[in-house]
């Protein structure tokens, strides 16, 4: 994308920087909400603006808002920096190279949600990145634009930086908030949801980075310059991350109807080596594999169009698949990272996501049968509906669309091993 | 308020249930029986489990409108959603149709058993949870036949991980349902448990040190739904269905627990039955489901080998084991001429341990003898609570918002932990609770008011309650500071009070005066006569308000005073001996001594006839609790040797006297305490052995759902009702403290710790690592003027002996204090002042 709205600094270099940030118009739209907007209107116009979670449901975020319990005060903002879905790396760059947007987004989202603490969770792993987040921190509280008295008001901001400490499923929002509350990071029963009883049991915003980094300029430019970009139903841009067997690898900024086919062999390059295209996840791993037909290829990468031919876009990381992966190997993958990742509150999770590993182990070292392949697809089937959280229903996704698209594989890989 | 009530249908029953309650209750009330595991009725709802998947459907309605929306018969839609959801944390619906049993909730609960098969090991064979297993029990009921899982792909964990040693954990077996984690930290509120690591291995630990450092820790075993927590005592000891049962009530503190006791035969005790464990028996206004660990394990005295079981007479100044026959011979004839050489009278001693049964013949016999019964206690007031007593009908799981509880003089999580669970409990739903004592005790973290007072003033702190309510003249002295007028207020205005009250740091004669005081103050706030209000002592034996309300007293003046106008003593369940070695002189002179007991305890050394008595798990009785609810215990194995119990020996005694005393059981005996003592009227062991249904289900049928704490059949005991009423005039002595002298050196003042070194404690092995050794409290402060550090050995002189111990420093010990906690060797009976010296 020739101008970039939120790989901002693809454009103008330093933008990391705050007096560069500011240079480029940074921080006008935080000033204009807390001067001259009050909390309402600015839920109005990013519900008019149609912006979708980034995190990978899609839902509404001016929706989300409209949520929050009135009356019950304090509130809290939560950026949701876990970024731990395979595949998916765009987050880290926002922080790492937008940061400031992303944080005139978090004071935004707060503004509007009228709370006076935000918190910003990185996953473990981003230690380095946490720590100079930290440190943007302090140069916008020296600066005036963070802290109590902003811009002449009474309205007072404090964002904090939080670690997490290895764990996927703290990516799940009451998980998130359980970590940030000291126990362990396990999802929370819903309803309540975090709109109404969030952290510390008080209304709670949640939102992903990538979604609040594009609050500045829907401010700025307004809902309906947002709305022109993008789909009806999905409006707007979005980073997709693409991975696995193409020549270009990385982020692309691209708006939401892009199909397929433009971001893997245009802006991705192509499968290297000449080899063909046999699979893509468009969701990492949390949502079914498509074969690389036409009709998939051609498939706008929406939150509408990728369910209509049996995945879902999720966060858009689009992981590419050539012919020379075996896809019972890439389901065992996928499904030792769900085990691992589980955080076993609930018993169909804890146990299946155990047996479907085991289960994909012996048809990797080719000690099982064929009907083992019947038996992994009835496990992941039994698990599916049941399950505390969503980590359990995603993570029965590669293994059920696997066999369904690539049976062949499996059985070769059983005949293969014995 | 009473909640409206909501309609629905299950399974094709149309239930009726209030607002709010969970599917898987209004189920149980229709007669079905929803799995659970992660479920229980006393704990949130955590849908962890995944066993409970119902159906659910739900009227459908227009979106925009409301309106329900109708099919082309005019019935109602029902919505069905694609998934099935937990029934355990969905509150029921109008007008929802549930659906338990249809063929896809069967197959998504037949899944869930297998899925939970998959890691559990095959360890039945060798599990004490099997045969009253709820996981095995469900998936005979719900799960598939085989398994698909390959066993060489099981788990495997650690199998024998002590949490404590009182409780193991078999991590293989845990289902991770965290009823233990919830408990702890929602029912205790102490969360010594917690889950580390995730996914299959997500795991218990424990976080004190000692491990599970909770006096509860035992019921987690009986809500743990496998067998992956086991206590040490019953571990590897027999089957459930080998197991007899015998309701009991817990002889240690006066709760009143409800046990019941499994017994087996065994063939290392002789083909005896013999004790495999304590459980506990349902009785929502007692104890709920739930013992402390005191009453779980403490119960290895009355089968320790120490027990006495032959009569013994004092022979060349030995004692030498005898028949009945010559034993009582010897006692009617040592009791004759000690009374007919008229040098001194018959004083008769018993204590708080003795049942109703044993102290109303026992009064009965010395009256007889024109003797004096003197009721072996330091703690005053046991008459004063037949007038102010809490009412009929009181049960502290009813108190809520607007009621206030008053707690002085005392440590009750040391001296009855299930009052302190029941208080703590009563504050989250509302209660205030006052806490007053000289130091911090664990309930104050649930205190609404802390009233902190030098020791020895407890009733001074009652009378600035008095004083704030009444503003009497002579009460001005008292006038409290701020805190405690606005205690005080907050008591008035109570819609119900209680007041439990200790001894702590109190003589006799202060005790009364804290008892009167109280008494007073529930009375002149209108605190009396009615449900969930009164006066509750916190005695340190189970029967002991049953002692005071048969009419035995204790001698204010000290067990001194009574033997030296004695010839002759009779010591029934009492050992004043220990609490006194002084008394040794005195007694082992020219008192012709009877003692009736269960050890060879100082007492007994010295006596001339010793009389072996039952304990309370080979015979039948009735203690009366604090909260002055009678209630019966039944045998639960054959007497010991040639033992009796204790009614009995009396009896004997009476006849060898040539006194009629003829009953033919204990019932009998009771019957005649129905006849005799105040408030005890139509009482009877039938009256007593009633039961009714009680919520929530346990035992039998309902392992799964309420655990195996077992149902209560032989009966829920009667609550006694005070004499005071509301409006009727107070007539209540008051006494005003005199002012005491400032004395040298450190008060030191007994306290009580639940785990002691006592013979009913310490009969039990297993918590020998839990029992305190001899020590003394001080705090820092104190010890930097003595020059002592922690640990340091000191000495002073205590009743004419000398006295060397450790010291432990800690800064919530008051200055000016040394704390000694009871039966660890040295005994104090009230406040002494001492002078330590650093032992060189």
């Amino acid at each position: 994308m020739a101008d970039h709205i939120l790989l901002r600094h693809r454009d103008v270099p330093d933008i990391d920087e705050l007096d560069v940030y500011l240079e480029h118009g940074g921080f006008e739209a935080f000033k204009q909400v807390v001067t001259s907007k009050t909390p309402q209107e600015v839920i109005d116009v990013v519900r008019a603006s149609g912006l979708r979670g980034r995190g990978g449901a899609g839902f509404p975020a001016g929706v989300k808002w409209g949520f929050l319990t009135p009356d019950v005060f304090p509130r809290y903002v939560v950026a949701n920096a876990d970024e731990s879905e395979p595949g998916t790396f765009k987050d880290r760059e926002i922080l790492e190279r937008n940061p400031y947007q992303f944080l005139e987004g978090v004071a935004i989202c707060a503004f509007a949600a009228q709370a006076n603490t935000a918190y910003v969770y990185c996953r473990g792993e981003f230690w380095d990145l946490a720590h100079e987040l930290e440190n943007k921190i302090d140069a916008l509280h020296k600066s005036k634009l963070l802290g109590k008295g902003l811009f002449g008001t009474d309205y007072a901001l404090e964002i904090h930086v939080y670690l997490g400490a290895g764990a996927y499923i703290c990516g799940e929002e009451t998980a998130l908030l359980e970590s940030i509350e000291g126990s362990l990071g396990q999802p929370r029963l819903r309803p309540p949801f975090p709109a109404a009883e969030g952290l510390y049991a008080k209304p709670t915003v949640v939102n992903n980075v990538e979604t609040l980094t594009n609050l500045p300029p829907i401010i700025t430019r307004g809902a309906d310059w947002y709305r022109s970009i993008g789909t009806e139903r999905s409006p707007g841009p979005k980073v997709f991350c693409l991975s696995g067997h193409v020549e270009r690898p990385g982020n692309y900024e691209l708006p939401l109807g892009t199909p397929f086919r433009d971001l893997i062999f245009k802006h991705g390059g192509g499968i290297p080596g000449g080899r063909s295209i046999k699979a893509i996840l468009p969701a990492g791993a949390s949502a079914p594999l498509l074969p690389a037909t036409d009709e998939v290829l051609d498939t706008a990468m929406d939150y509408e169009s990728v369910p209509q031919v049996g995945s879902q876009l999720g966060s858009a990381s689009i992981i590419v698949i050539d012919e020379t992966v075996n896809i019972a190997w890439l389901v065992h993958k996928t499904t030792r990272f769900f085990e691992h990742e589980s955080c076993g509150k609930c018993t169909p999770c804890r146990e299946g996501t155990y047996w479907m590993h085991h289960l994909l182990m012996r048809i990797e070292r080719g000690e099982a049968d064929l009907k083992d392949i019947d038996l992994l697809d009835a496990v992941a089937r039994g698990i599916q509906g049941k399950c505390l959280c969503a980590l359990g229903e995603f993570a029965i996704m590669p293994v059920i669309s696997g066999i369904q698209h690539f049976r062949a594989d499996f059985e070769a890989r059983i005949r293969n091993g014995r | 308020m009473t909640k409206a009530l909501v309609t629905l249908t299950i399974d094709g029953n149309e239930v009726s249930v209030p607002e709010g309650t969970l599917i898987v209750d209004a189920a149980k009330k229709v007669g079905i029986d929803i799995p659970v595991f992660c479920y229980h009725p006393k704990l949130e709802s955590v849908g962890m489990c995944r066993m409970c998947l119902v159906e659910i459907g739900r009227p459908a309605r227009d979106r925009s409108t409301g309106e329900p929306i109708l099919d082309e018969n005019g019935q109602q839609v029902i919505n069905f959603g694609p998934n099935l959801e937990t029934s355990c944390t969905t509150p029921v619906g109008e007008g929802w149709v549930i659906r338990v049993n249809s063929e896809k909730a069967l197959k998504g609960r037949k899944q869930i058993v297998e899925y939970l098969l998959t890691s559990h090991p095959l360890d039945c064979p060798i599990c004490d949870k099997g045969g009253e297993c709820p996981l095995q029990n469900q998936t005979m009921e719900h799960g598939p036949g085989t398994s698909r899982f390959l066993l060489d792909e099981k788990i495997h964990l650690e199998k024998h991980v002590p949490l404590g040693e009182l409780i193991f954990l078999d991590r293989e077996r845990c289902i991770q349902c965290a009823r233990c984690v919830r408990f702890q930290k929602e029912v205790v509120g102490d969360p010594v448990l917690g889950f580390t690591n995730r996914g299959r291995r997500l795991e218990i630990i424990t976080s004190s040190v000692p491990g599970f450092d909770s006096y509860f820790s035992g019921n987690t075993t009986d809500i743990c739904p496998v067998g992956a927590l086991t206590t040490a005592d019953f571990r590897f000891g027999a089957r459930p269905w080998e197991l007899n049962r015998s309701a009991s009530i817990c002889p240690h503190c006066p709760v009143g627990c409800n046990l019941t006791l499994n017994t087996r035969r065994e063939a290392r005790a002789a083909g005896r039955e013999v004790i495999k464990r304590v459980m506990p028996r349902q009785n929502e206004v007692v104890n709920e489901i739930w013992i402390c660990d005191k009453g779980r394990f403490a119960h290895h005295f009355a089968s320790s080998e120490e027990r006495l079981t032959k009569p013994m007479v004092r022979v060349n100044d030995e004692l030498v084991e005898v028949g009945w026959d010559e034993a009582l011979e010897r006692a009617a004839e040592g009791l004759k001429d000690a009374l007919n050489l008229s040098k001194g009278g018959l004083v008769g001693i018993a204590g708080g341990r003795a049942s109703n049964e044993d102290l109303f013949l026992f009064q009965r016999l010395i009256t007889e003898l024109d003797g004096q019964t003197v009721l072996d206690e330091d703690l005053a007031g046991g008459d004063l609570i037949g007038e102010y007593g809490v009412g009929r009908d009181t049960d502290l799981g009813e108190l809520g918002s607007g009621d206030v509880v008053l707690v002085i003089a005392s440590d009750l999580h040391e001296e009855a932990p299930i009052w302190w669970l029941r208080l703590k409990q009563a504050t989250e739903r509302g209660v205030q609770c006052i806490v007053a004592n000289a130091r911090p005790t664990r309930l104050e973290q649930y205190a609404s008011h802390i009233i902190r007072y030098p020791y020895k003033r407890a009733a001074h702190i009652a009378l600035g309650f008095l004083q704030a309510v009444t503003k009497g003249d002579d009460l001005t002295p008292f006038k409290g500071d701020r805190n405690l007028q606005k205690a005080a207020r907050l008591f008035e205005k109570a819609e119900n009070a209680i007041i439990f009250y200790g001894g702590e740091g109190l003589d006799y004669k202060g005790s009364e005066a804290l008892a009167q005081a109280c008494a007073r103050l529930l009375a002149v706030t209108g605190h009396v006569g009615r449900a969930n209000n009164g006066l509750i002592a916190v005695w340190s034996r189970a029967n002991t308000q049953g002692a005071w309300d048969i009419g035995l007293r204790p001698n204010p003046t000290g067990h001194i005073q009574t033997f030296e106008q004695a010839s002759v003593a009779y010591v029934m369940s009492s050992d004043p001996v220990a609490d006194d070695p002084s008394l040794e002189g005195i007694l082992g002179e020219d008192i012709f001594l009877i003692v009736q007991d269960l050890f060879m305890t100082p007492t007994v050394k010295l006596a001339d006839v010793v009389f072996p008595a039952r304990s309370f798990i080979e015979r039948e009785g009735t203690y009366t609790s604090g909260e002055r609810r009678v209630q019966r215990f039944y045998p639960a194995v054959l007497p010991l040797g040639e033992t009796k119990s204790d009614w009995r020996i009396v009896m004997s005694l009476a006849n060898a006297m040539g006194i009629e005393m003829d009953y033919p059981s204990a019932a009998a005996v009771m019957l005649e305490i129905a006849e005799n003592v105040a408030g005890y009227e139509g009482l009877s062991y039938q009256a007593l052995s009633r039961v009714e249904s009680q919520w929530p289900h346990v035992g039998g049928r309902n392992l799964a759902f309420g655990g195996t704490a077992f149902e209560n059949t032989q009966g829920l005991g009667i609550q006694i009702g005070p004499t005071m009423m509301p409006d009727e005039p107070i007539e209540t002595a008051l006494t005003i403290p005199a002012e005491e002298p400032e004395e040298e050196g450190l008060l030191l003042i007994p306290i009580t710790r639940l785990y002691d070194q006592s013979i009913t404690v310490h009969s039990s092995k297993i918590l020998h690592p839990r029992l305190d050794v001899l020590h003394l409290e001080l705090n820092p402060k104190d010890a930097n003027l003595l020059g002592v550090g922690d640990g340091a050995e000191v000495k002073f002189r205590l009743n004419g002996r000398s006295v060397q111990l450790p010291i432990r420093l800690l800064e919530s010990v008051p200055e000016g204090v040394a704390l000694v906690p009871r039966n660890l060797g040295v005994q104090v009976v009230k406040p002494t002042p001492i002078l330590i010296v650093p032992v060189e």
